[in-house]
């Protein structure tokens, strides 16, 4: 019989004794700020920006009728894409976590698959193929169908994870199944729908290729006409600030669905697998027929509409050399990238799992500032704070390293404290009591339980800079190229022909990581249910 | 016990790892002028290009073979390169900078980071396409065109002016591309020669008349070539692009020139300053020099379909030829006031 707080069983005095430790360990707090500070560069170059402007020239921009206006815009979009990834994403995650539809394992790939996808490129595949496709609701089409993995992901995790006990127990008390599901076992998968639904707002908040593209009036797209008109970097600036007030917002919003819950198992005993639903007649027919859908959609459109493109161009030439080193080259610093976030990441999302306090809550949030920003934003904060503290690193790797670990360290705190999270820290604790080291006590147990986790984490991470660009192109060694630069380098003049090979080979590559990230994800297997009853 | 001993071993690799691969980067670029494959040579012509890489990556290459002079460029966005340029500063690596748009040269020398151009390529375009305190060189010109659907609209229904635009005949039948940098020059110059009242009752028109907004030139020459929309306000080499992407027989869309004088018929530049970090380096005025020279120009006409700038170099086959194009009244040095065009487009709901 396991107990967990969440559930209506919890005894009450098994939650009193790991909560008392109220404040995090000064080193782990100290690591923590250090990510904190680092994730703070793109904003203190806003502020360092804006301090020069004035006040009248502040309230000027922010007086504009449009500066209303497109915050508008920019929460309508966040609120319809989170809450349509939500409605989509959890539902999905159960069929191919909790039921014996066919081919789970594939699926599961090929719904992280459009992680792959830049959304500059799905925005562009759709308008090749639907040239009438345009306004909000394409923008909010194409952003549901990019970021639906970072619900599905994680929750599909969290559901196969879950304690079975609890819902059983649910149902051994008079509950319906649905009911039983909803109340034992969905509180369980919450915090990690919640996380992918933040990371799913963060990214709407800053995206940049699908409002661009479909002609939606989102705070980016002022952002970088503001830039692009007039290099005016003041109302961009002033307009960024706010983008960032935001984004705390909505890490604020998310921590409140969070809760105060404990979310590890308590009791003795190991615990069971979860069980299989068993999908029959219909109902199997109908859940193929919407993994059908939805993969037709996220990867199909933009994939057959590069080929479609390649084909329609007279010539096209594939140079293999340059799109075997461009790559590489992306491989390559993404990982760097990747390592980087994974480092930065765990203090900040051991002790947002362990600790509850005003310093934990700051350092968190805090951390989160990067995500919320547009590319051009991040990378320009990036060409200022080199040039001004490390001028020698300029436009190395190491810099572009650096900004994606800014830019995506949410993604990789998002996995590290979910996943942290699940382990108990009474296991550390005795491992501590047996005469570890804190260190040592922390790689005998809570790293062995949550390294897939944040192993995943760094995934995705990966995954999302080897798309990234406006950042790519400021701050990459002069000379370098990536998959993202050469795509782009080849739109701009309009050779879409020639774009689409570097569109699939990003995709392709990209496969590998979403592949591993997806087994991560769901790395047990369930038992059948016979062997269960 | 094996598995959190290797976690921790990779971590700790990774650690140690980490600076060491930024010591070779740091190595990579300490002076800004060394490539990952080649070693240090102080003579090297940095380049930030706002032109992408598969149109002036091969004419790079063809100048570093004629003259030994090596170039590193840095591609990128012309209006986000000329943003990382004014926030680099006096710091900056670059040597030149090439940019897409007379607007971007006319802010770094409004920024006082461009160097005065050496006299052997100051003068030498027409004194309408550069600058007229010698601080950028136009390199080539780009017309603005109206492309139209070939299928629903003749050749000779095709307006003249682009005050027909606002005529209820086109509603809901004209794509512009009001953030991209080409119209809004267009439209300062439309200020600079007609006036500001003149500039907005048109903008008001075309917002009156249900006017199409696109992202990019390139939109909505596809738009046009679709029959999404019937006329579209473009640059001209984007219609030669397609053309030579998908062959010009499979060209719905076709382009016309509106008549000498109207202001849809600015002709914006491509064009290079010197940095004035770089003021004393030879090698970046010979990059210019080499440029402007017929064969360079030749070049241009042949692979980007641009008007070459050099008045004894001809122009694309079967294009109108440039000293016929009299645009608006407006050198594109004056068009500085690109705020006001913002602010402009901003009040009549364009941006």
């Amino acid at each position: 019989m396991s107990i967990l707080e969440t559930s209506p069983l919890t005894g009450e005095a098994g939650s009193q004794r790991v909560r008392e430790r109220r404040q995090a360990p000064v080193l782990l707090l100290i690591l923590g700020s250090v990510t904190a500070a680092v994730a703070l560069v793109p904003l203190v170059y806003l502020i360092v920006r804006v301090w020069g402007a004035g006040i009248d020239r502040i309230i000027d921009v922010l007086w504009r009728a449009r500066t209303a206006e497109t915050i508008g815009t920019s929460i309508a979009l966040v609120v319809v894409v989170t809450g349509l990834c939500l409605v989509i994403g959890i539902p999905t995650a159960w069929l191919v976590s909790r039921t014996n539809i066919p081919l789970r394992k594939t699926w599961v790939v090929l719904l992280a698959l459009p992680l792959a996808v830049p959304s500059y490129v799905a925005a562009y595949a759709w308008i090749a193929q639907f040239p009438w496709f345009s306004g909000f609701w394409a923008a909010v089409t194409v952003l549901v169908l990019v970021s639906t993995p970072y619900i599905v992901l994680p929750t599909a995790a969290a559901f196969r994870s879950a304690d079975p006990a609890l819902e059983e127990v649910a149902r051994s008390l008079g509950r319906s199944p649905l009911r039983a599901f909803l109340g034992a076992t969905m509180p369980q998968a919450w915090p990690a729908a919640a996380a992918g639904a933040l990371l799913v707002a963060l990214y709407t908040l800053s995206d940049f290729g699908a409002v661009a593209l479909f002609r939606v009036d989102a705070f980016t797209r002022v952002i970088y006409a503001s830039y692009r008109g007039s290099f005016d970097r003041v109302g961009a600036a002033v307009l960024a600030l706010l983008l960032v007030a935001l984004a705390a917002l909505l890490v604020l919003a998310e921590r409140r669905t969070r809760g105060a819950r404990r979310r590890w198992r308590s009791a003795s005993g190991t615990q069971r697998q979860a069980v299989v639903v068993p999908l029959t007649g219909p109902l199997r027919v109908l859940s193929i027929c919407w993994l059908t859908a939805l993969t037709i959609l996220a990867l199909g459109v933009p994939i057959g509409s590069l080929i479609n493109l390649m084909t329609r161009a007279r010539a096209v030439n594939i140079d293999v050399n340059t799109l075997l080193t461009a790559a590489l080259t992306s491989g390559w610093v993404s990982f760097m990238g990747a390592i980087l976030a994974v480092l930065l990441a765990l203090p900040v999302g051991i002790i947002a799992a362990r600790y509850r306090s005003r310093s934990v809550h700051t350092i968190e949030t805090l951390s989160y500032t990067g995500h919320a920003l547009p590319g051009v934003v991040v990378g320009l904060s990036l060409v200022f704070f080199t040039l001004s503290v490390v001028p020698v690193a300029y436009q190395t790797v190491f810099t572009l390293a650096f900004a994606y670990a800014v830019l995506f360290l949410p993604k990789s705190i998002g996995a590290t404290r979910s996943s942290t999270a699940t382990v108990s820290p009474i296991l550390e604790q005795t491992a501590r009591t047996l005469g570890r080291g804190p260190l040592t006590a922390w790689a005998a147990t809570t790293a062995r339980l949550s390294a897939p986790g944040i192993a995943a984490g760094g995934l995705l991470v990966l995954l999302t800079a080897m798309k990234e660009l406006p950042a790519t192109l400021m701050l990459r060694p002069t000379g370098w190229d990536t998959l993202a630069t050469e795509m782009w380098s080849r739109t701009e003049i309009a050779a879409y022909g020639e774009a689409a090979p570097y569109a699939i080979a990003l995709i392709a590559i990209a496969a590998l990581p979403a592949w591993l990230l997806s087994r991560a994800m769901t790395a047990t297997e369930p038992v059948a249910m016979s062997a269960n009853r | 016990m094996s598995r959190p001993v290797r976690f921790t071993a990779a971590i700790a690799a990774a650690v140690i790892a980490l600076p060491i691969l930024a010591a070779c980067g740091t190595d990579d670029g300490a002076d800004g002028s060394t490539t990952p494959t080649a070693g240090p040579s102080g003579d090297a012509v940095v380049v930030y290009s706002g032109r992408s890489e598969s149109l002036v990556g091969p004419l790079f290459a063809e100048f570093t073979a004629q003259t030994g002079i090596e170039v590193q460029a840095r591609y990128g966005d012309t209006a986000e390169l000329a943003a990382q340029l004014i926030e680099e500063g006096d710091r900056t690596p670059a040597s030149v900078f090439f940019a897409q748009d007379a607007g971007a040269l006319g802010a770094i020398a409004a920024a006082g980071l461009f160097a005065p151009l050496p006299e052997s390529v100051a003068t030498t375009v027409p004194v309408n396409y550069r600058a007229t305190d010698g601080t950028w060189t136009g390199i080539t010109g780009r017309a603005r065109v109206i492309a139209y659907d070939a299928e629903q609209v003749s050749a000779d229904q095709v307006p003249t002016s682009v005050f027909e635009l606002t005529d209820p005949t086109w509603k809901g039948q004209v794509g512009i591309a009001p953030t991209n940098a080409s119209f809004q020059s267009f439209v300062t110059a439309m200020r600079v020669a007609q006036g500001d009242e003149i500039t907005r009752a048109w903008l008001e028109g075309l917002v009156a008349n249900d006017v199409q907004e696109f992202e990019k030139n390139g939109l909505i020459l596809d738009a046009v070539d679709t029959g999404q929309v019937q006329l579209g306000l473009i640059n001209h080499y984007y219609w030669y692009e397609k053309a030579e992407e998908v062959g010009a027989d499979a060209m719905r869309a076709q382009i016309a020139f509106t008549a000498p004088g109207d202001p849809g018929t600015l002709v914006n530049v491509a064009g290079v300053g010197i940095m004035a970090t770089a003021a004393n380096q030879p090698n970046a005025a010979a990059f210019i020099e080499w440029l402007l020279t017929p064969r360079t120009q030749e070049w241009f006409v042949a692979n980007t379909f641009e008007y070459p700038l050099l008045p004894e170099v001809a122009a694309v086959d079967g294009i109108p030829p440039l000293d016929t194009l009299r645009g608006p009244d407006a050198p594109l040095a004056e068009l500085a006031d690109l705020p006001g065009t913002l602010l402009m487009l901003e009040e009549v709901g364009l941006l």
